[in-house]
């Protein structure tokens, strides 16, 4: 029997003034196994902290119950002063008389038999508290960074500096991301690449970095600290290490009407292929789908012109199974297909682009060498019609786009309209919009300078329907504020996109057990308190996976995820959760029903050897649970038909004595 | 004979990352309820074994009700489904031993939802107010 002290806060009045706490601690005092009790105003304070301590070295007390707030506000203080008073903190119970007892009950006969009955409940399961002490379990000094854009990079750079090791896993064959697909950035119109691409070689030249490009992570396993993750290298058909990228092989590759995905299907590749100059790492890979060697065996081209000898036909898929200690997302973006949206003719009519591939035509490096021209017969066009929100906020089409606000659409498509008047004075630009939203350091200014330096020609209003006549677009739209019909003849139009997140998140997700939203964003731990958190221990958030934001917030939160992990990385030990499940091996017929419902696969298996009455002994297959795996959700404790599992902090016979002291 | 007004017994267990924060906030709110319930905090709902509530209805309870995270927003990804199909189950046995659906209940409410907790809790109460005393399973053996 435990010696029980029992200590009954007034909280001011707001325990005191509805329930009366004088006889809550009287009527508390015959409880079984209470040898001590009493009530003060503040019980949190230092004074009644002290009392406590006091009391527990006067009365010898081996339990406390405190009636008192939430034990989501104080138990953790609780415990701390049971730890100082010489007791286990796992002894400490609380009894929450203040926000499920004083502050929804009016009447005082009523909320003072609640207070007692709860007190009495916390009192029946104190009794059968026992110490428990945490388990520990190493880290790994070691973090993964699964994206390798600027959210990725950025963590990556940051965790490295610290000096620990990162390796990136990237699923393209380069780093770099959307970012590097860009031309300018807002609102300092400073160019993507000059500011990205150092960054990039500084990845490729950091020791403590590791790139797997053109690679896939395929399984995750493990928990915080120490995670068993599994990357598939996509077989490139080129050696990493031996290939220079000198690019000889990609001249005389003869397969060169392949769509080339970095400028979105606007200009061909070659089946061996260095996506962009600056690429890192810089070395080609061959798609499979479009090498004629790789298809028919009929070629070899590349083989022959490739001095340094890296091309090899027969290279396999390769698997890297690593652990690591944290794990960073990094996996971003993508725009939203347009197929839903064919009021806007993006099927019909090569004119219609997106705002992505409007940065791929203004790019220096892209398919036109920056020349603004139509895709459809290479003309220098002259009235540009930008139509914003296409599939963001989308309430009412919801099947078709996002509810969601993409965030970045109105201040790119103010630079591409800016970028453009600049460039072209002879242009007319329309920006069709439904709100401007800029808010951010000197994005309204950069805005207004779209409007009112160069000229561009905001309406307020949607775009009904776009339809292709001859080489001009008929646009059908409405100005809210002119309350007016119009129609314009454009030669261009780009569509703002909404984005999403990309397609390997949610499969990456149920990997890591990690939660996410309904619109495939990471959930953070917290939205506001831990933003870079996932609720997965161990599991960081940064960049666009974790929702709609422009580089400055991605590169902020890369390095607000960096710090996490470095936090975690130093220390040398994690202490667990001590409440966690228990097996108890004389009970237990090893039937599996635990391990199946267990979310975390922290139950397995082992046969153990057990003495008989008879004196002979038996091997019987028992469960055994991994504390540092077990979250202690208590399902096992539920599935088990023999009633071998328990869990730790919620024993059965504790909640099943909360029962009955309820229940009387 | 003096006649006492009929106060039902209400057992709700509540999971502590969705359902007992919310039970909080309703408390932080100052929503009020009837006295009559009284909360256990369980990790996840899925904690919460048959046994209880058998024992529940054994001593004298009138209604048990359940409260876990929204289907989706496990703290423990999937421990609310393992109690919405074991309730399901469960409840119907109830039901042929006779103790009424209405004194049994599962019930998704999240951390924000202080409000709804409230509301629940008022709700139950009246519906097990209206069946009056639980008498089918009650065993006098464990009532002392």
């Amino acid at each position: 029997m435990q010696r029980v002290g029992v200590f009954v806060c007034w909280c001011g009045s707001n325990i005191a003034g509805t329930v009366d706490v004088q006889a809550v601690s009287e009527a508390l005092k015959n409880e079984p196994g209470v040898v001590f009790s009493a009530n003060y105003q503040y019980m949190c304070s230092q004074a009644g902290q002290e009392m406590i301590k006091t009391a527990v070295k006067e009365h010898h007390l081996t339990g406390i119950v405190v009636c008192s707030c939430s034990p989501r506000m104080h138990e953790a203080t609780f415990r701390k002063t049971a730890v100082a008073a010489g007791l286990n903190p796992y002894m400490v119970e609380i009894a929450n008389i203040r926000e499920q007892c004083s502050w929804v009950h009016k009447d005082v006969t009523a909320g003072t038999e609640k207070a007692i009955i709860l007190g009495k409940a916390a009192i029946a399961k104190v009794n059968l508290n026992t110490p428990l002490t945490p388990g520990e379990s190493p880290v790994t000094k070691r973090a993964l960074v699964i994206g390798g854009g600027i959210a990725g990079i950025q963590t990556a750079l940051d965790i490295a500096d610290a000096g620990f090791p990162v390796d990136v896993v990237e699923k393209q064959p380069t780093i770099g991301g959307k970012m590097a697909q860009l031309d300018k950035t807002f609102p300092t119109l400073d160019c993507a690449a000059c500011i990205l691409t150092p960054k990039m070689v500084d990845v490729a030249q950091n020791d403590k970095i590791r790139i797997f490009s053109y690679s896939e992570v395929t399984d995750v396993r493990g928990f915080v600290g120490n995670f068993d993750v599994t990357i598939k290298k996509k077989a490139r058909f080129v050696k990493e290490d031996v290939c220079t990228g000198c690019g000889a092989c990609v001249e005389k590759c003869p397969m060169k009407k392949i769509p080339n995905e970095f400028n979105l299907g606007m200009d061909n590749r070659h089946a061996i292929y260095i996506p962009f100059a600056q690429a890192v790492p810089k070395v080609a890979t061959i798609d499979p789908d479009a090498c004629n060697m790789l298809k028919n065996g009929k070629c070899g081209i590349c083989s022959k012109v490739c001095a340094a000898g890296a091309i090899d036909y027969k290279q396999k898929d390769e698997i890297i199974e690593e652990t690591y200690g944290a794990i960073v997302v990094a996996t971003g973006f993508n725009p939203i297909s347009m197929e839903k949206f064919d009021e806007y003719a993006y099927s019909q009519s090569k004119d219609v682009i997106t705002s992505l591939e409007f940065e791929r035509l203004t790019n220096a490096a892209g398919p036109t060498a920056g020349m603004l021209v139509r895709p459809s017969d290479g003309k220098h066009p002259h009235t540009l019609v930008f139509v914003q929100c296409v599939g963001s906020r989308c309430e009412s089409c919801a099947e078709k786009g996002k509810e969601y606000c993409s965030k970045i659409c109105c201040m790119y498509t103010a630079k591409h309209a800016m970028l453009t008047r600049d460039k072209y004075p002879d242009t007319e630009v329309y920006v069709f919009y439904v709100d401007v939203r800029t808010p951010g350091k000197n994005f309204d200014e950069f805005y207004r300078r779209a409007v009112e330096e160069y000229g561009v020609k905001y309406v307020k209003g949607m775009v009904g329907k776009i339809v292709p006549e001859g080489d001009k677009l008929k646009v059908q739209a409405s100005d809210l504020i002119a309350n007016k019909q119009l129609h314009l003849d454009a030669d261009l139009v780009v569509l703002a996109a909404a984005i999403e997140p990309d397609h390997s998140a949610r499969p990456l997700a149920t990997m890591l057990t990690a939660s996410m939203d309904t619109n495939d964003f990471f959930t953070e731990a917290h939205p506001k308190l831990r933003p870079v958190e996932s609720p997965t221990a161990g599991v960081f958030l940064s960049g666009t996976c974790q929702g709609p934001k422009d580089i400055p917030e991605t590169v902020s939160q890369a390095g607000a995820a960096a710090s996490k992990v470095i936090g975690l990385l130093v220390k040398d030990k994690l202490t667990g959760n001590p409440c966690v499940a228990i097996a108890n091996e004389l009970t237990c017929n090893g039937c599996s029903s635990c391990e199946r419902v267990c979310p975390y696969g922290a139950i397995s298996y082992l046969d153990k050897e057990f003495r008989m009455p008879d004196r002979t002994t038996k091997i019987r297959r028992v469960a055994s649970v991994n504390p540092a795996v077990c979250q202690g959700c208590g399902a096992c404790t539920v599935a088990c038909p023999s009633g071998a599992m328990d869990l730790n902090g919620f024993m059965n016979n504790q909640i099943m004595a909360e029962v009955d002291a309820i229940c009387k | 004979m003096q006649v006492t007004e009929y106060k039902p017994l209400i057992v709700a267990f509540c999971c502590n990352w969705c359902s007992y924060a919310g039970a909080d906030l309703a408390g932080n709110n100052r929503l009020a309820y009837p006295a009559d319930v009284k909360i256990i905090r369980v990790p996840c709902s899925c904690r919460v074994n048959p046994t209880f509530i058998l024992r529940a209805f054994q001593r004298g309870a009138d209604g048990v009700i359940i409260c876990g995270c929204h289907p989706g927003d496990c703290h423990y990804t999937s421990g609310n489904y393992y109690t919405r199909r074991r309730m399901a189950t469960l409840f119907s046995m109830l039901d042929f031993l006779g103790i009424e659906r209405e004194r049994t209940r599962v019930e998704w409410v999240s951390a924000a939802e202080g409000a709804k907790f409230a509301a629940t809790m008022n709700e139950f109460a009246q519906k097990v107010a209206a069946l009056g005393e639980n008498k089918r399973l009650e065993d006098l053996r464990c009532k002392k």
